[in-house]
């Protein structure tokens, strides 16, 4: 079965490369994958969003994603502005980076999904790279939450995308993020 | 022969392609200045009075065909074959050594 | 080398690479540019050898530079999308005109006004007349081994023809896709060194190019280019039979079919839009529906014979075309229906106009179509021949 994730993120945060890097580490699993951005024109700060495909075969479909299994929220400032979950399969779960509490953030949530995952990526980001950005420490709750692929796959196609010690801290900042995300089934 | 493409000329033949199978492939040299003679335009001949010529070759840089070569002895002369009669040679010369004469064929 | 996850612009310079290019002139170009950036990479890590990068003032002097380039025998390659694509018009005829077998990546990008950066084939299919090959891409891979396939049919010396390679703007050239690329040695293997019609490098036999042709004699050489074009098919459907048992993915068709034997409607296309018409046909045949497809993947020379045998077998074409030629229809529509006229095939066609500035077409858009098609036929006459299916009414 094609599994389908849409990503919400702000300019800047790394959003296109989160689906690239989540698309990769499927494809280290032998997985056929697709990843793309929303073809806006992208500035630093305005909402973004980006798609990955992955399935068992070769993946013909070339629209954007309308009924996502899986959204990732980069931002919570995005839960106040954009319908994230618009088009959300039944049975489909919503990431999202945040401090908050389960309850704040369903209360933001125009569906609710059978699953909701949490993890605080920013404090993440900030303790081990020392820049909010959030895009590599998510894909540890992706990994976590969806188990579409490993964390080892995701810290491997971490490294592929960024050389030397940069891509050490981004693969340590998604294995914080793996080890301290928080699953709920509702 | 002193010209200015000696032999050369006197070797080259027309290109006429009659049948689609003798064009070449790609339009590259469909004419040569070598078969081309565009001397029989000329109604007026430059004739150079060497006894006149300073070798400046203002001559020589304005003429636009080019017709005009320089000779081992270093006075110029005119290629018949290509001269078109046009007298911008006899115009600019600075002593009047060029002299346009009359010319029926 | 191993599968790569990588976009369709980055397919089409790794295989720019994998050709062995010797010159590269470009200008850059939203979505083209990372194309030209990935090359200035590879020659900035020298990864690459005898690799002369240009850089140009604009989209008309890169195509000059690569005529230049060509004409001395170079094996020469650009990349340009829409605007750029429309500036280097002039210079188009003349790469054909002069049998220059440049290849160039064409990223398919709407036309302005309005300013769009997004997927739609009429930039291209305007340059339709201009005497180049056209080859639409489905995904990244096809991109990657369309950019090998074409030095090798454009070089070929019954063609000598300058070949365009088009893919769609970000939804190939930006979307990272699996790639299989072929090793260095495969490559050279099936893509030997250029053997030029003539090179300006010959000093030793000077001659001119870009000659004077009377009326005496410019007649002859628009037929050598339709000669060439005709000859174009063959080599084609050699070269691409070639690639199918080499590397396993076979080309020889000019028109790729997906599921017509005995399908009763047909949706016929180009390029990216086509890979959802596939996915939609085999959910549309789960639900019952006879339904194939036909990818239109040569437009230049355009897949006269292939068509036919095709037009013979079913009842109804539905021809959607991601481009618009103002004041008649959908250009692909315009020519499949120019090709069946005097043949005995006459299906019921009918012209969806779609997708035009990026616009999706999704599998639902396809079943309504179908649905369409099917009252269509059932009736025997058309609603009507030219639908702007997405129009907003």
């Amino acid at each position: 079965m094609m599994i389908e994730i849409r990503f919400h993120g702000r300019g800047g945060q790394g959003a296109v490369t989160a689906a690239n890097i989540l698309a990769e580490g499927a494809f280290l699993e032998g997985k056929y994958v697709q990843a793309f951005p929303f073809f806006g024109v992208e500035r630093r700060g305005a909402p973004v969003t980006a798609f990955t495909r992955i399935d068992e075969k070769p993946i013909r479909i070339k629209t954007q994603i309308y009924e996502p299994d899986v959204v990732v929220v980069l931002d919570p400032s995005l839960l106040d502005t954009v319908d994230v979950t618009a088009g959300l399969k039944e049975g489909g779960m919503v990431i999202v980076n945040t401090e908050k509490t389960k309850e704040e953030v369903l209360e933001k949530l125009k569906k609710k999904p059978a699953k909701l995952t949490l993890v605080d990526a920013t404090t993440i980001a900030l303790e081990i790279l020392g820049l909010p950005i959030t895009n590599t420490s998510i894909l540890g709750a992706v990994a976590k939450a969806t188990g579409i692929v490993k964390i080892e796959s995701v810290e491997e196609a971490i490294k592929e995308t960024f050389s030397g010690e940069l891509g050490e801290k981004n693969a340590k900042a998604a294995r914080e993020a793996f080890e301290k995300t928080v699953v709920y089934e509702l | 022969m002193n010209t200015l493409f000696r032999e050369k000329k006197a070797n080259a033949k027309k290109i006429m392609f009659k049948s689609i199978d003798e064009y070449p492939e790609v339009p590259i040299t469909l004419g040569t200045t070598l078969s081309n003679f565009t001397g029989d335009w000329r109604n007026f001949m430059p004739v150079v009075d060497e006894s006149k010529c300073i070798k400046c070759y203002i001559c020589w840089k304005f003429c636009p065909e080019p017709a005009i070569y320089i000779k081992e002895d270093g006075y110029i002369a005119v290629d018949y074959d290509y001269c078109k009669g046009c007298g911008v040679c006899a115009n600019e010369c600075p002593t009047k050594a060029i002299t346009m004469v009359r010319e029926e064929k | 080398m191993p599968k790569k996850v990588i976009s369709g612009n980055y397919a089409a310079a790794y295989a720019a690479k994998h050709a062995r290019v010797e010159v590269v002139a470009a200008y850059p170009i939203t979505p083209q540019t990372s194309i030209i950036e990935k090359i200035a990479e590879f020659i900035a890590n020298g990864e690459v050898e005898n690799l002369e990068y240009v850089p140009v003032e604009s989209e008309h002097s890169a195509m000059a530079a690569c005529i230049g380039a060509s004409a001395t025998g170079a094996r020469t390659f650009t990349a340009t999308s829409a605007q750029g694509l429309a500036l280097m018009h002039e210079m188009l005829h003349w790469a054909a005109g002069a049998r220059l077998p440049v290849v160039m990546v064409n990223v398919n990008r709407a036309m302005a006004p309005p300013w769009s950066v997004w997927d739609d084939q009429t930039d291209s299919l305007a340059q339709r007349d201009t005497g180049w090959l056209q080859f639409y891409a489905e995904n990244n891979q096809e991109v990657y081994d369309g950019v090998l396939m074409a030095f090798k049919i454009g070089e070929h010396e019954k063609v000598n023809l300058p070949v365009m390679i088009i893919e769609s703007a970000f939804i190939l050239s930006h979307t990272y896709d699996v790639v299989d690329m072929l090793e260095q040695e495969e490559v050279d293997e099936f893509l030997p060194p250029r053997k030029p019609l003539y090179s300006l490098t010959d000093f030793d036999n000077p001659f001119s190019i870009g000659a004077l042709g009377t009326p005496a004699d410019y007649y002859e050489f628009r037929y050598k280019i339709a000669k060439a074009m005709e000859e174009a098919k063959k080599i084609i459907k050699e070269v691409g039979k070639e690639f199918g048992e080499k590397f396993g993915r076979d080309y020889s068709q000019m028109i790729e079919l997906y599921k017509t034997d005995d399908a009763d409607i047909v949706f016929m296309g180009m390029g990216s839009l086509m890979g959802t018409v596939k996915e939609a046909v085999e959910i549309l045949r789960s639900e019952g529906y006879k339904v194939g497809a036909a990818k239109v993947r040569w437009f230049r020379p355009f897949p006269r014979e292939e068509l036919y045998e095709l037009a013979k077998s079913v009842q109804g074409i539905a021809v959607l075309d991601r481009n618009f030629s103002f004041g008649q229809e959908g250009i692909l529509f315009n020519e499949a229906k120019g090709v069946l006229y005097n043949t005995g095939a006459k299906p019921i066609m009918k012209n969806y106009i779609v997708g035009l500035g990026g616009r999706d077409l999704t599998v639902n858009d396809v079943r309504k179509i179908a649905n369409n098609m099917k009252k269509i036929i059932e009736k025997g006459e058309l609603d009507k021949e030219i639908d702007w299916y997405h129009l907003k009414r």
